[in-house]
C-alpha cells in the first residue's frame, strides 16, 4: 500500500492492532516449528499441522473488521484464521497438544480449530466442506435480519470442488451476507494450479456466479484490511455476498514444519521471491514508514508476544490429557 | 376390503394417507416454530414433493421456504450451517439416491457437528429421503440405503410406516437436537390410516410392537412391516403367533424389547428392504443374540433383498421383495409347522390379498392401522 494512502486509512491504534495480529500468527507458527520435534524427540504435539507461515496477511486483514458475532469458517490450514478471528493462544496450544482445556478439549487437533465465543465457527479439513456452512449461517442471519457477516476461508483447490460453485451460486441467488475468501497459494499439496486448472483468473468464478469480486495482494495485510472494509460493510449493511481472491504463498511443506523445496515440486526461485514479499516484514515496514511505531516499540511488541506464546506452550505441555471415558461424549445432543 | 385388515390403531376415524400426514406435520411444526425451514427441489411446484409440501408457503412465508437449486451437497451444507445458528431445517430429496451426492456434508458435518465442536454446536436438521419401488423404478431409484446412514454415529435414522406414526415422528425429529434421516417408502405414502389432529410427537427412540405372540419374534422395517402384518394374520389362522416389532427407529438401535421377546419365543426373524449382506437384519440379530440369556429354538432368519440391484422390468420382480408369502413360509419352517397347516395359511393369505400385480402398492394397506 502506498504511503500517503496508508496514513489516510490507518490510525496508530488500528495499525498497531493489525501488526500485532500478524506478528502473533507468525510467532505462534514459529513456536510450533521450534517445538514440533523430530522423530526421537518427545513430540508433545501429536497431530498433523498445516502452518500458515507466509499467509498471515490474508487471514489478519480479512478478519480485521469482524466482530465476535461474525462467523468465520476455515479449512485444515486454520491456525492463522483462528488467531486472526480472536482465538485464544492458550486454547490453541492446548488443542495442538491434545489436552483438556484446548478449544475442543483435544477432540479436533490442529485441523479443527474453532471457538464459538469468538465466532470461529468451524474448521473442516475436507476441501470446501465448510464453505456451504458459511452460506448457511448467512442464510440464518438474513432470515433473522441481524447484521452478522459470515466468512468462508478456502484455498485455490476449493474452486475445483463442485460444492464451492453450489455454495456461491446459492449465496448469489439469495443475496446472502457471506464473503468467500480464496487464498491462492498456487499449490494443492505438491501440485501446481497450472496442472489442475486451465489458464484463467480465479476471480472469473465470482463474475460467472454474478457476485462482486475483487483481487487483493494477499501478502499486504494493510491492503487486505483496507479492501475488506468495504466488502464487510457491503455484507453487513446491504446483505450482499462477495468473492475476494488473494495471491499468497505457503513457505513450508504442505503438512509439517519443515521446508520441502528439496523435493523439487516447485521452482527453486519461487520461495525466495515470495520471501522478499514477507507479509510480516511488509507490515512492519508500513508501520515504520508511517511513523506509527518506532523500531523499538515493534521490537518490544515482538518480545512480549514471544514471551506470551512460549508461556502458553509451556502450560500446554504440562496440562492433563483427556481420559478415555470422555471419548464417547457429544455423539448425540 | 379384506377381512384381515389391520386395526392396531383403531381409535378414531380421521383417515389420511401418509403423504397427507407428512404435509400436516410440516404445517403444524412450521406454524408452531418459526425456526423451522423447508428445503426441497420443486418445493411448491405442481407436485410439491408428492404432495407433502403442498401449500406450506402460506404458513412458512417466503423466507423460510427454500427452493433448492439442484445442488444436493451444497444445500445440505447450507441447511447444516443454518442449523448451527438454531434453525431447524427440513430438507427433502425425492429419492434416497440423491442423498448420495450430499453424503460428504451429512457424514462429515451434520453427524459430527456436536462431537467435533466438543458440544459447542448442534445440528438439528431433518433429511427426508424417499425409497422408490415398482412401476419400473430401476437400479438407481429403488435403493433402501438406511444402513449407510445407520452406520454413522451421530445420525438418527427413522423409517416410519403408518400415517399417524409418520406425522408424530416427523414432528419429534424436528424437535430433536440431532441430525435425523427419515426414510419414507414411496408406497407408504399411499398407506391410509387414522391421524390425530393437531401437534403431537411419537417416540423416535425404540421399535414399536404391533403384534403379540409367543412363537416367533419378527423385526421388520418400513414397507416390509405391512407384509409382516399380513403374514402374522395368516399365521394366526393356524395358531402361530408372532411378536412383531416395527423397527421405526433404526438408529440409534434399541433392541431391549426384542431381547425380552426372543427370550420368550426363542426365534428371531428380520424382514427388511435393504440388501441382505451387511444389512439391518444382520445388525439386529447380532445385537439381540449377543445379549439374550436363553437358548434359541431355531436359527435366526433374515429376509431381505438379494445382493444385486433391482431391475426395472416387472418380469424380474416376482420373488425379489420380501413379502407375506415368504414370511409365512419361513416362520412355518422355524416352528416346524406341518405341511397342511402351511398350505392352509398360504391359502388364507392368497384369499385375503387376491392376485396383486408385483409392481404397484397393495391397495389393502388401508387404515386404520
Amino acid at each position: 500500500m502506498e504511503k500517503t494512502n496508508f496514513k489516510n486509512k490507518f490510525h496508530q491504534e488500528s495499525a498497531q492492532q493489525i501488526l500485532y495480529r500478524t506478528l502473533l500468527v507468525r510467532i505462534v507458527e514459529e513456536e510450533i516449528v521450534e517445538r514440533y520435534g523430530k522423530p526421537g524427540d518427545r513430540q508433545e504435539m501429536r497431530c498433523p499441522v498445516h502452518l500458515s507461515i507466509g499467509q498471515e496477511a490474508a487471514a489478519v486483514g480479512a478478519c480485521y473488521h469482524l466482530t465476535n458475532d461474525d462467523r468465520a469458517f476455515s479449512t485444515h490450514r486454520c491456525h492463522a484464521h483462528y488467531l486472526a478471528k480472536g482465538g485464544s493462544v492458550d486454547k490453541m496450544a492446548l488443542e495442538l497438544h491434545g489436552k483438556l482445556g484446548g478449544c475442543l478439549d483435544g477432540r479436533g487437533g490442529s485441523m479443527h480449530l474453532m471457538d464459538d465465543d469468538v465466532g470461529m465457527m468451524a474448521s473442516v479439513p475436507i476441501v470446501s466442506s465448510s464453505i456451504p456452512l458459511a452460506v448457511g449461517t448467512a442464510l440464518s442471519d438474513k432470515i433473522d435480519e441481524n447484521k452478522n457477516v459470515s466468512l468462508a476461508f478456502f484455498g485455490d483447490a476449493s474452486t475445483e470442488e463442485g460444492v464451492f460453485h453450489e455454495s456461491v451460486n446459492f449465496a448469489s441467488l439469495k443475496e446472502l451476507p457471506v464473503i468467500f475468501v480464496c487464498e491462492n497459494n498456487l499449490y494443492s499439496v505438491y501440485t501446481h494450479i497450472d496442472d489442475r486448472q486451465p489458464n484463467r483468473d480465479l476471480s472469473e468464478f465470482g463474475n460467472a456466479h454474478g457476485l462482486k469480486t475483487i483481487k487483493v495482494d494477499g501478502n499486504d495485510v494493510f491492503a487486505v484490511a483496507d479492501a475488506f472494509k468495504d466488502i464487510v460493510c457491503r455484507a453487513r449493511e446491504e446483505r450482499k455476498p462477495s468473492l475476494v481472491v488473494m495471491d499468497t504463498y505457503r513457505w513450508r511443506e504442505h503438512c509439517g514444519v519443515n521446508y520441502d523445496d528439496h523435493l523439487g515440486y516447485r521452482d527453486a526461485n519461487e520461495l525466495p521471491a515470495w520471501q522478499k514479499r514477507d507479509p510480516v516484514n511488509l507490515a512492519i515496514e508500513a508501520v515504520k514508514d508511517a511513523a506509527l511505531m518506532s523500531e523499538e516499540q515493534i521490537s518490544n511488541m515482538k518480545i512480549s508476544i514471544q514471551k506470551q506464546v512460549a508461556e502458553s506452550f509451556d502450560m500446554a505441555v504440562d496440562a492433563p490429557l483427556p481420559n478415555p471415558e470422555l471419548a464417547s461424549r457429544f455423539v448425540y445432543a | 376390503m379384506p377381512k384381515n385388515k389391520s386395526n392396531i390403531r383403531s381409535e378414531g376415524d380421521r383417515i389420511l394417507s401418509t403423504s397427507q400426514a407428512i404435509n400436516e406435520a410440516l404445517a403444524e411444526v412450521g406454524a408452531r416454530n418459526k425456526d423451522v425451514l423447508l428445503f426441497a427441489e420443486g418445493i411448491d411446484d405442481p407436485s410439491a414433493v408428492y404432495g407433502t409440501t403442498k401449500e406450506l408457503r402460506k404458513i412458512y412465508g417466503d423466507a423460510r421456504i427454500i427452493e433448492m437449486p439442484v445442488a444436493e451437497n451444497g444445500l445440505c451444507g447450507v441447511a447444516i450451517g443454518a442449523s448451527i445458528c438454531g434453525k431447524r431445517p427440513v430438507i427433502s430429496f425425492h429419492r434416497v439416491e440423491f442423498a448420495l451426492l450430499a453424503m460428504e456434508q451429512i457424514v462429515n458435518n451434520a453427524a459430527k457437528m456436536h462431537y467435533a465442536s466438543n458440544g459447542q454446536h448442534k445440528s438439528p436438521i431433518v433429511i427426508r429421503l424417499v425409497i422408490g419401488r415398482g412401476w419400473g423404478q430401476g437400479p438407481q431409484h429403488s435403493q433402501s440405503l438406511e444402513t449407510l446412514f445407520a452406520s454413522i454415529p451421530g445420525l438418527k435414522v427413522l423409517m416410519p410406516v403408518f400415517p399417524g406414526d409418520t406425522k408424530g415422528m416427523l414432528i419429534a425429529a424436528v424437535e430433536d437436537n440431532n441430525p435425523t434421516i427419515i426414510i419414507e417408502h414411496r408406497w407408504c405414502h399411499y398407506v391410509k390410516g387414522h391421524v390425530d389432529e393437531g401437534y403431537y410427537t411419537c417416540d423416535i427412540s425404540s421399535p414399536k410392537q404391533i403384534r403379540k405372540g409367543n412363537d416367533v419374534t419378527i423385526a421388520s422395517t418400513s414397507y416390509s412391516t405391512l407384509e409382516a402384518i399380513k403374514a402374522c394374520d395368516a399365521l394366526n389362522s393356524i395358531d402361530i403367533h408372532a411378536d412383531l416389532f416395527d423397527m421405526r427407529s433404526v438408529s440409534p438401535l434399541n433392541v431391549q424389547g426384542l431381547i425380552s421377546s426372543v427370550e420368550k419365543t426363542g426365534r428371531i426373524m428380520t424382514v427388511d428392504i435393504g440388501h441382505k449382506t451387511y444389512g439391518i437384519g444382520a445388525e439386529i440379530i447380532a445385537s439381540v443374540l449377543e445379549s439374550t440369556k436363553q437358548p434359541m429354538n431355531s436359527n435366526p432368519v433374515r429376509i431381505a433383498l438379494p445382493d444385486h440391484p433391482v431391475p426395472s422390468s416387472r418380469g424380474y420382480i416376482p420373488g425379489l421383495y420380501p413379502d407375506a408369502n415368504k414370511i409365512v413360509k419361513r416362520v412355518c419352517e422355524m416352528v416346524g409347522a406341518e405341511d397342511d397347516k402351511i398350505n392352509y395359511s398360504l391359502e388364507y393369505l392368497k384369499k385375503s390379498q387376491g392376485d396383486l400385480p408385483v409392481d404397484v402398492p397393495d391397495p389393502s394397506f388401508h387404515g386404520p392401522f
